[in-house]
């Protein structure tokens, strides 16, 4: 068990810690969350930067422990994260990247890589949601189309979105799991109606997508026809793999601005108080070594995230609810009110234990994978 | 940086593992239970194999390995239940004559609150006077009252302490698995019943999260690591020997039954080095620290 890092890796940090330093005092200022273009312009000019710079494809073409590298020092820098580019980096990329023809590689990879193009994601449906193969979005064959009917939902960047990743189901007569196609699709195409939807933290983070009679050509499918579930699940595995690496570190400095808040308030001296932020202090520090557990554990199987990520899931994400619930306490009144740093994050963390397959799929997914229970009703 | 068990470390662990099989079986377990006298022969095997003197210096005698390693077999005694002061002849392997190869008892007094197998042991350290038997909870510990107030913790026995909660963790998340898989009502095995394989997953997470965290501390040996890893593994096995107890139903209530076991040497233990509280502000501390 070694948690020292290679000369090679040392190397690889400095020289982006010293990149850092030098790029983020150039960057413009951040654009409101409600500007959907600015966000767009703000997270594709991030991306041309770090892939100008060589760490474009970082995310999926280096090793597991560079890229935990990568998320800890831009996170600690301060840097932006994926943004927009997060469906394009994360899900749809690697994706496309395990799954795809060469052809399909050349075409879609380097204008994600290189800041120009935004995906979004049209996997759940109103009816499909951790039941996601019981979709229901149609796809016929037309000549050298298909031709998709239906309705998405929970779309994160929908409305700036170049392509999406949709899955369709092309054979409604096979069993759930194997008529289904993995489908990118021009989100200019006619027949798309994009609908805003609003979170409970009152801002449009994602939306419903409406497919009526939308051509989609057949050599914009990935992998074989109705094989769409097993390349779906490339990309799910890597949602829960190293995705909330960067969170876990910004987790960290909120526990230490907490503690700094609650000298200042005198909420310090409330030693139940105290002793909950000492155990989210150690709550966040096991959450680290998990993820520095399971990135050797991926190094040594060659880089696949495996089963580990849920386990990771499902501390984290009632971690971080947990964190923000604490920082209420530490707030006082002053909880209540919007404008104060960590109300809206406490908000959003609810999305936390649903969003990526919610704590209940998880558990099941640990119980019948890992402990080898039987198959649950 | 590669924090995966290394082929040496698998081997120590499954080394330990083989004697504490044929060794102390769950007949062993059953027949210590009704017996109040250590087994002096099983402790002079286990010095034998180097678990007192792992950490020892090659030139003393000893085994020249790590804490990781130590952590590693300590995590073996928690799972199979071994009953003694392990931590503090452990801890005094090198220093008391006889302890390094299991010849010795040695128990130990941390301070105030209670003390384990303070008769059995030839030898005491710390200040055992004013020390008062009492009625306990656990069948395989005897403990003393002792007075006074409590000292500061060594990290590493709070570390050994922590390896074998895993240990008790790592065991009793498979006895409720198994128990799961096997045990029929309404027609099928419980455990595809969502309800109780939620209690199993649960169980899992927390040992994954606190094996994480005692194998860290193991390698960094930093204080406040040591604390993070005793809070994350107390929970681990004290909440999962609940919920073991939970998914084995009226038999996990039973006498016979050996998950009431687990979860008493599991109270015992957090009662240890001054207990989660010490911890607790530890890290508290850490935060206004900066270090976080």
């Amino acid at each position: 068990m070694d948690l020292t890092y290679t000369p090679e890796e040392e190397d690889f940090r400095a020289r982006l810690r010293e990149w850092l330093r030098g790029v983020l005092p150039s960057l413009p200022p951040k654009p409101s969350p409600d500007d959907w273009p600015g966000r767009r312009t703000y997270d594709l000019g991030w991306q041309r930067m770090l892939y100008d710079a060589g760490y474009g494809d970082v995310h999926w073409g280096s090793s597991p422990t560079l890229r935990l590298i990568f998320l800890e020092e831009t996170e600690k820098a301060g840097a932006p994260y994926v943004g927009a580019n997060f469906v394009g980096l994360l899900h749809a990329g690697p994706t496309i990247a395990a799954e795809g023809t060469e052809e399909q590689r050349a075409r879609w990879l380097p204008p994600i890589l290189r800041g120009e193009q935004v995906w979004c994601q049209g996997f759940s449906e109103p009816d499909a949601g951790s039941d996601l193969a019981a979709l229901r979005t149609r796809a016929w064959r037309d000549g050298d189309d298909y031709v998709v009917s239906g309705s998405k939902i929970w779309t994160s960047h929908a409305e700036v979105a170049d392509w999406c990743e949709l899955l369709v189901r092309t054979d409604p007569d096979a069993p759930k799991h194997r008529g289904i196609s993995w489908l990118a699709m021009p989100m200019d195409t006619p027949g798309i109606t994009v609908r805003p939807l609003r979170t409970l933290a009152g801002s449009a983070e994602f939306a419903e997508v409406f497919l009526d009679e939308v051509r989609v050509p057949v050599a914009n499918r990935v992998g074989d026809e109705n094989d769409g579930w097993r390349v779906t699940m490339v990309t799910l595995s890597f949602e829960r793999g190293t995705a909330f690496v960067g969170e876990v570190v910004a987790c960290r400095r909120v526990l230490v601005e907490l503690a700094r808040e609650a000298r200042k308030n005198g909420r310090w001296d409330d030693p139940v108080l105290r002793r909950r932020l000492g155990r989210l202090n150690a709550e966040f520090r096991a959450l680290w070594r998990l993820t520095q557990w399971n990135v050797s554990e991926a190094e040594a199987s060659g880089g696949v995230p495996g089963v580990g990520g849920s386990v990771f899931k499902l501390r984290y994400s009632h971690a971080r609810q947990d964190l923000y619930d604490t920082a209420a306490d530490v707030l006082g009144p002053d909880a209540l009110d919007l404008d104060r740093p960590w109300v809206l994050d406490r908000l959003s963390s609810l999305s936390y234990t649903i969003a990526a397959g919610t704590s209940q799929i998880q558990h099941t997914i640990v119980a019948e994978r890992i402990l080898g229970l039987p198959r649950g009703r | 940086m590669r924090f995966q068990l290394t082929d040496e470390q698998r081997a120590v662990r499954a080394a330990l593992r083989q004697l504490l099989d044929r060794r102390f079986d769950r007949e062993a377990l059953r027949a210590a239970v009704e017996a109040s006298a250590l087994d002096r022969a099983l402790w002079r095997e286990l010095g034998a194999a180097g678990f007192f003197a792992l950490r020892l210096p090659e030139a003393e005698g000893g085994v020249g390995l790590g804490l990781p390693e130590a952590v590693l077999a300590f995590e073996e005694a928690g799972r199979a239940l071994l009953p003694g002061p392990l931590v503090a002849t452990h801890l005094a392997a090198g220093e008391v004559p006889g302890a390094a190869d299991g010849s010795v008892v040695v128990a130990a007094v941390d301070g105030g609150g209670v003390a384990e197998w303070l008769t059995e042991a030839d030898v005491v350290r710390g200040d055992a006077s004013g020390a008062v038997p009492l009625r306990s909870v656990d069948p395989l510990t005897p403990l003393h009252r002792v007075p006074g107030a409590r000292g500061a913790a060594d990290p590493v026995a709070v570390l050994l302490t922590a390896a074998e909660q895993l240990g008790t963790a790592v065991r009793v998340c498979e006895l409720a698995a198994q128990h799961a898989r096997t045990r029929e009502q309404f027609g099928r095995p419980i455990g595809a019943f969502q309800a109780v394989q939620q209690l199993c997953a649960r169980t899992l997470v927390r040992v994954e999260v606190a094996r994480a965290a005692v194998y860290a501390a193991a390698v960094t040996a930093d204080p406040v690591d040591i604390a993070a890893a005793r809070l994350l593994a107390d929970e681990a096995a004290v909440r999962g020997a609940r919920d073991c107890l939970q998914v084995h139903g009226g038999m996990g209530f039973t006498w016979e039954a050996e998950v009431h076991l687990h979860l008493k040497r599991a109270w015992v233990r957090t009662q240890r080095a001054g207990g989660t509280t010490e911890s607790e502000e530890l890290l508290a501390c850490d935060l206004v620290a900066g270090t976080g």
